[in-house]
Formats: structure tokens, C-alpha cells, sequence
């Protein structure tokens, strides 16, 4: 971390050369001239990898495969938005047990990403350590548990699919296996204190001193009349738009901007940045938080803070960790393995396109599909693109609560409210078949 | 320089607990990430190993020295160049982890095709866009002491690296093909059974035959085995499968695409975008078999 200091009389600059305990490589930069901030910037420098590039001319179970390479925190989400685009157009009706494993494959992912984003990359902010494992010195049983529920996580989604990181088994038309009721029933003791470990992390991170931070976001996630979104609803804002999974592209586009590798995404009203991610989907769908998530979340008492006040995304997580322990325990309770694991399909021509929610927010895919079933053009729109923009805002938003600290403080201050985000910004990294000039 | 590394990886120096260093180049943080995944073992490894450098962990930061550095991801922008020449110098034992590492990743399909267009074709502005024609494994530019296979690593080949470091023995990774795993594991051929095409046979093992389990066919994450017989079991797939070329190419067009034989397979069939057959319109179907 490099913390340059550049001070020319009236002028201060805040720098991060390379952000730590972030998914990714990425930059940080806030200029302050007299109190006004001149330049926000987050800087994406992680290597592109072309991946809308290299789907091109592959079947729809390929895709499926190389899109999880995108993110290692986050590969399920990848599968799951493309296989649900596929289907769609399609017309595949996928057995309704399916359905519900998709659900719980979901929340494997989320248990698994959420526990490292609050424990290993977000409170040693809160605490005051480098890391979870300098924490670990001072805090072992609480790293304890929380590589514990870590791993309750990481384990669901190896039991449906096969390993932790790059799952193998999800296919266009269900699974390729189903577990047994058995591999489930014997993973539930270790949710179950998972989820007693996530309701105390909702208490402990809402005791955490949030530094001062306000403004009324525009948010976006997905939201469905009965469910917690995961694969399946509208995507909905908090001024109005609400559209089907398959028409991101009705509301949004994707702007390619100098200094990044990744393109930020903007709303076609030119209503500036919006927010994705746990934040968006607690404050847009509450409603439909399982019964212990929302007790959780009114006892913490960030019910609308964790909207106004970016720091509180701690909070949003671990409210979410909370809803995908328990929905997880109710899907093993009422499983039964599918009749038929993988329905038979036929490809036909068209644009296939879905978004579903991933641990960092909406993640929108879109293919167009030839005759013989081969993607000719894709697009890929990750939570960390669409947030960038927001990101840049709420810099200037904590300029001007960082002034009176030390260059040090601040910069770190900084840091932290970009680590609230959880960017990840290997799935921000990557290429669009969409050229449209920066305004 | 060591190519197939994971036969022969070096005895390691032995050190009172370690300086080690996680970086990456061009990949997905999924191997780096398995190291945070081994959630019963992480707090025992920071005892026995001093972590100085991992910027995804940690904060503290450390230029080096590094008695150990994990190298994830490919050279695939030209700072990469410089920057591994550079890590090399400053690490004792350098030990490569994963696909985009050993064999260039999945983003080595660039190699076969026009790196112009893939930016032009994507960016409004390719010119403010940083990277290399081709993506490349790191032995191909420093040399390499061992080398973890795997889209992604597996975590107990990690932990088995890891303990042999804290003792200097070699590391004990078997030599062998998915199909041996198949075999000790009782796993029902998919290949002969169901009959899906199985890159088992010349895959290098190490996930514990994953995709057989699942029902599936070996996709060739952990890259070929060493004198693996590839364009055999492409004529097999060919000729007994009636399969189409291109197909056939498709399969080895993976994560571990370039490293040969598979590269050869690839600039042979076909199966990237370079190398499409136009003619094929037939419907793609999936699922039930």
C-alpha cells in the first residue's frame, strides 16, 4: 500500500496505489482543492481477460463452465445467471426440486462470500488490524467461528457441486447430479450453528462504530413477490423502474471510461449512479427476508441506515448471512432429490438474457444464439461495474468527513468505505461487445 | 525451468518459518482464495508461516524477500514482464498455482485469435487498454520450482505443499491420469457407460475426478499429463463417437487449452472461435442422454 502524500499548500491528495482486502486490483484516488474535491476516482488495473470475447462460437454448457472463471468468490452466481438466460430462451421448464437447488447452491454462495467479506476483509477495518489474521491474535474464537461458518458455506456448494470454487455440476436443464437427501441432512448440524453464529454477527457488527456517512442512494436490486431474490424476480429501483430479468438493457448501458479496465454501468435516464448489492436488496426487499433475518435486522436497529450510510453494508451482510443459513436449513428440510435432475433440450435462435442477484449485487448476462445453438455475442454486467460510479460519488460524499483527520486516518477511512462495497474486481475486469462513447 | 513441475518439484529450502508471498497476474483469485478456504487449517499455516505479502488478506504489504511466493494468474499485459522477472529475483522457492498460472488459463484462447479485434471489439477505446497478444504461463518467462495444477487448485494438494515446505521433503503429488482416480474410487467409466467424451485419460489428476462423479466428463482443468496420448484419444472421439472436429476441439479449447498436447489439438480441430465450423446449423441440444 502506498500512501503518497503530495500536499501543495491548499491541496490534498489521498492515494492507494493497490487496495488490500479487496477482490482484485484496483486504485484509489481523491484529490481535495480548499474543501472541494476535484477528482474521485476508483482505478481498475486488473488485467483484462476477454471473456465476452472468448464465449463466442461455444455452446450454452461451455459458457456455463468458462463464465464461473470470471470470479473466484463468486463463480456460482456466473453459472447461475447464464444457465437462466439460456433457459429462458429456450423454453426449459427445469424440475421444480431443481429450482429449489439453485436456491440453496445460492445460498452456499452467499454464506461462503458474505463470512469472508465481514470477518476477513471488512472488521479488521472496524477493529483496527491489518488482517483477519492479525485479528486472530487478539480474537481467535470469534475467527474461529467465522472460518467455520466459512466453510458451512463453502461446503453446501461442494455438495452440490463438487468443490467450493468452480462448481462443475449446474448444466442448462438442471444438474448434472443431484446430491442425495443423505449428503444434505448430515451438512445440517454445521448450518445450524452457522446460523446461531450469524445472528451474533448481526449484534456484533451493528455494535461496531459506524464512521459518520449520509446520503439517500438510488438502488437496484432484484425483488420477487414470495422470495429473497437469488435467481428470480423484477429488476426493481427505488424511484420507479421495475422490468423484467431479461431487460436490464431497457433501463442501463455500459460506458467505457480512460483510466479503467473495467466499464462503468449508468442508467439511461442519466439519473447518475445507483447501488447494488446487500444494501440495495435489504432496503428494496425486506419484505421477503426469512422471519429470523428480519428479526435480526430490527433488532440491530440499521433497519435505514444500512441504506443512508455506506459503512453499515457490514450490517446488510450479515443480515443476509442470517436469511441464507436459515432458507438453507428450510430447503434441506423439504428436499426431495428431483424426478428428473436434467430435462432434455433443444436450442433455438434468439437472445437469451437474465440477471440474478450475486453476493455483490445484480449480475445481468445477455447472448445472442445462431441456428446451430453457438453464442455469437455476449455481454456481461457485474455488481462491481454498475457500483463503480456509485463508488466515485460517495467518495465525495466522505471527503467531507475525512478533512480534519490524519492524512493516515483518512486515506485508511477511505479505504474502508470502498471496502464496504465489496468490489470485486476481477469480475469488474472484462470485455463487452458494446462500443459507446464516453459522453 | 521446470515445465511439468508438479512431477518434479524441487526439494524446498528449509527455513523457521517462511516469508511468503501471494501474488497474482491475470486470473480469477479462485487459487489464492483456496488458501483462505482452508478454513480448519489457516490459523495453524500463519503460525508455521510468516504471510509478509498478500494484498487480498492483508493490509501489511512486503516487497520481499520471499522464502516462498505463490504465483496465480498469467503474463498477460506487458508490466507482467518486467514484474515477474523482478519477483523471481527476490524469491528463493517460487511454486505456480493453478490453471492461468501453469498453462495460461482459459484466457490463453486469445492466442489463437486476433488480440486487435478482441479489444477493438469490445472497447469504445482500445487504446487506453494494456495487454500482450498471447497469455502465457510464468515458466515460459522465470523459472519455476513447483507448480500446483488445477482450475482451481485443490485444497489438499495445497495443505500437502505446505507441509512438505515446513520440512523441505519433496512434495508428494501423484503422477497420474483422472482415469487412475476413476478407477480407485469405483466411479463407473462415463466415457464407456454413458458415452461422453472424458478428457480422463490425458488429464493430469489431483481434483479427486470431480466431473466423473458428477456425472460428467473431464473437462482437462489440471492440464495434461505428462507423454499424454491426446491425438489418440481425438481420433477415438472422432471416429467411434462420429463426432465432428471441431467438436472434438472444443473439448480441449479449455482452461489448460495451451499447453500441449491440447494446444496442438486446438490449432489442429479447431474449437475457439479462430477455428469454427460455419457449416454446422444443426440445434445444439443438452441435458437428458
Amino acid at each position: 500500500m502506498s500512501t503518497a502524500t503530495k500536499k501543495v499548500v491548499d491541496e490534498r491528495l489521498y492515494e492507494v496505489g493497490e487496495l488490500t482486502r479487496v477482490e482484485g486490483e484496483g486504485s484509489l484516488r481523491l484529490r481535495v482543492r480548499d474543501g472541494e474535491v476535484v477528482e474521485a476516482r476508483l482505478g481498475i488495473f486488473e488485467t483484462p481477460r476477454y471473456f465476452e470475447q472468448l464465449v463466442v462460437g461455444r455452446t450454452p454448457d461451455e459458457v456455463i463452465d468458462m463464465v464461473a472463471r470470471i470470479c473466484g468468490i463468486c463463480p456460482v452466481a456466473y453459472q447461475m445467471s447464464a444457465s437462466h438466460a439460456f433457459e429462458d430462451l429456450f423454453g426449459i421448464r427445469i424440475d421444480p426440486s431443481s429450482r429449489a437447488l439453485r436456491r440453496l447452491f445460492y445460498c452456499g454462495e452467499w454464506i461462503e462470500s458474505h463470512a469472508l467479506h465481514i470477518y476477513l476483509l471488512h472488521a479488521p477495518d472496524f477493529l483496527g488490524y491489518p488482517s483477519a489474521l492479525d485479528m486472530a491474535a487478539d480474537h481467535r474464537p470469534l475467527v474461529e467461528k467465522a472460518l467455520a461458518m466459512k466453510k458451512a458455506g463453502n461446503h453446501l456448494v461442494k455438495i452440490l457441486g463438487g468443490r467450493p470454487i468452480h462448481p462443475v455440476s449446474v448444466r442448462v436443464g438442471g444438474w448434472s447430479r443431484a446430491p442425495r437427501v443423505s449428503e444434505l441432512k448430515e451438512h445440517r448440524a454445521a448450518l445450524a450453528d452457522a446460523l446461531a453464529f450469524a445472528q451474533e454477527t448481526v449484534r456484533i457488527v451493528s455494535g461496531f462504530t459506524m464512521p459518520a456517512f449520509a446520503r439517500e442512494p438510488r438502488v437496484v436490486s432484484l425483488r420477487h413477490a414470495a422470495e429473497y431474490p437469488f435467481n428470480d424476480g423484477r429488476i426493481v429501483s427505488s424511484d420507479g423502474i421495475d422490468l423484467a430479468p431479461s431487460d436490464w438493457r431497457d433501463a442501463f448501458q455500459e460506458v467505457h471510461v480512460e483510466g479503467s479496465n473495467a466499464l462503468h454501468a449508468r442508467s439511461l435516464d442519466g439519473k447518475g449512479p445507483y447501488l447494488v448489492g446487500p444494501a440495495a436488496r435489504v432496503s428494496l426487499a425486506a419484505e421477503q427476508l426469512h422471519p429470523l433475518a428480519k428479526d435480526a435486522l430490527a433488532a440491530s436497529g440499521y433497519a435505514d441506515l444500512i441504506r443512508t450510510n455506506m459503512f453499515a453494508s457490514i450490517v446488510a451482510r450479515a443480515v443476509e448471512l442470517v436469511h441464507a443459513l436459515a432458507e438453507a436449513l428450510d430447503i434441506i428440510d423439504a428436499y426431495r432429490p428431483p424426478a428428473e435432475p436434467l430435462v432434455a433440450w433443444k436450442s433455438r435462435p434468439g437472445v437469451a438474457a437474465w440477471a440474478t442477484e450475486a453476493p455483490r449485487g445484480l449480475l445481468f448476462h445477455r447472448y445472442e444464439v445462431d441456428e446451430a445453438g453457438r453464442i455469437t455475442a455476449a455481454q456481461i454486467v457485474p455488481p462491481t461495474s454498475q457500483n463503480q460510479a456509485a463508488i466515485e460519488a460517495d467518495l465525495v460524499v466522505a471527503a467531507k468527513e475525512v478533512l480534519d483527520l490524519s492524512h493516515e486516518e483518512a486515506t485508511l477511512r477511505l479505504e474502508q468505505m470502498i471496502r464496504s462495497y465489496d468490489p470485486c474486481i476481477s469480475c469488474a475486469t472484462h470485455f463487452l461487445d458494446l462500443t459507446i462513447e464516453e459522453a | 525451468m521446470t515445465t511439468h513441475a508438479t512431477a518434479a518439484a524441487h526439494h524446498a529450502p528449509v527455513v523457521a518459518r517462511p516469508r511468503v508471498g501471494v501474488v497474482k497476474f491475470a486470473s480469477c483469485d479462485g487459487c489464492q482464495l483456496t488458501l483462505l478456504d482452508l478454513e480448519d487449517e489457516l490459523l495453524s499455516i500463519v503460525e508455521h508461516f510468516e504471510i509478509v505479502d498478500f494484498p487480498e488478506a492483508t493490509s501489511s504489504r512486503s516487497p520481499g524477500p520471499y522464502d516462498v511466493l505463490f504465483v496465480e494468474g498469467s503474463v498477460s499485459e506487458p508490466a507482467h514482464l518486467e514484474r515477474i522477472v523482478e519477483l523471481r529475483r527476490r524469491t528463493r522457492y517460487l511454486v505456480t498455482i493453478g490453471a492461468c498460472a501453469t498453462a495460461g488459463g482459459i484466457q490463453a484462447l486469445r492466442n489463437w485469435g486476433d488480440h486487435d479485434a478482441f479489444r477493438a471489439g469490445v472497447y469504445a477505446h482500445p487504446e487506453w487498454i494494456q495487454s500482450l497478444a498471447r497469455s502465457t504461463p510464468i515458466a515460459e518467462h522465470v523459472a519455476v520450482d513447483a507448480e500446483l495444477r488445477g482450475c482451481p487448485i485443490d485444497p489438499g494438494q495445497l495443505v500437502e505443499l505446505l507441509t512438505a515446505l515446513t520440512t523441505g521433503r519433496r512434495p508428494q503429488l501423484r503422477d497420474e491420469s483422472v482415469c487412475m482416480e476413476c478407477k480407485r474410487r469405483g466411479v463407473v467409466c462415463v466415457m464407456v457407460g454413458k458415452g461422453i467424451p472424458c478428457l480422463g485419460q490425458v488429464t493430469q489428476t489431483g481434483c479427486g475426478a470431480i466431473c466423473p462423479r458428477f456425472g460428467r466428463g473431464c473437462y482437462g482443468c489440471f492440464g495434461p499429463r505428462e507423454q499424454a496420448n491426446a491425438a489418440g484419444l481425438a481420433r477415438h472421439l472422432q471416429m467411434a463417437g462420429d463426432r465432428p472436429r471441431e467438436e472434438v476441439g472444443r473439448l480441449f479449447a479449455g482452461f489448460t487449452a495451451y499447453n500441449e498436447p491440447f494446444r496442438s489439438m486446438v490449432t489442429e480441430l479447431g474449437g475457439t472461435r479462430t477455428g469454427r465450423a460455419a457449416a454446422d446449423t444443426a440445434p445444439t441440444t443438452g441435458g437428458k442422454r
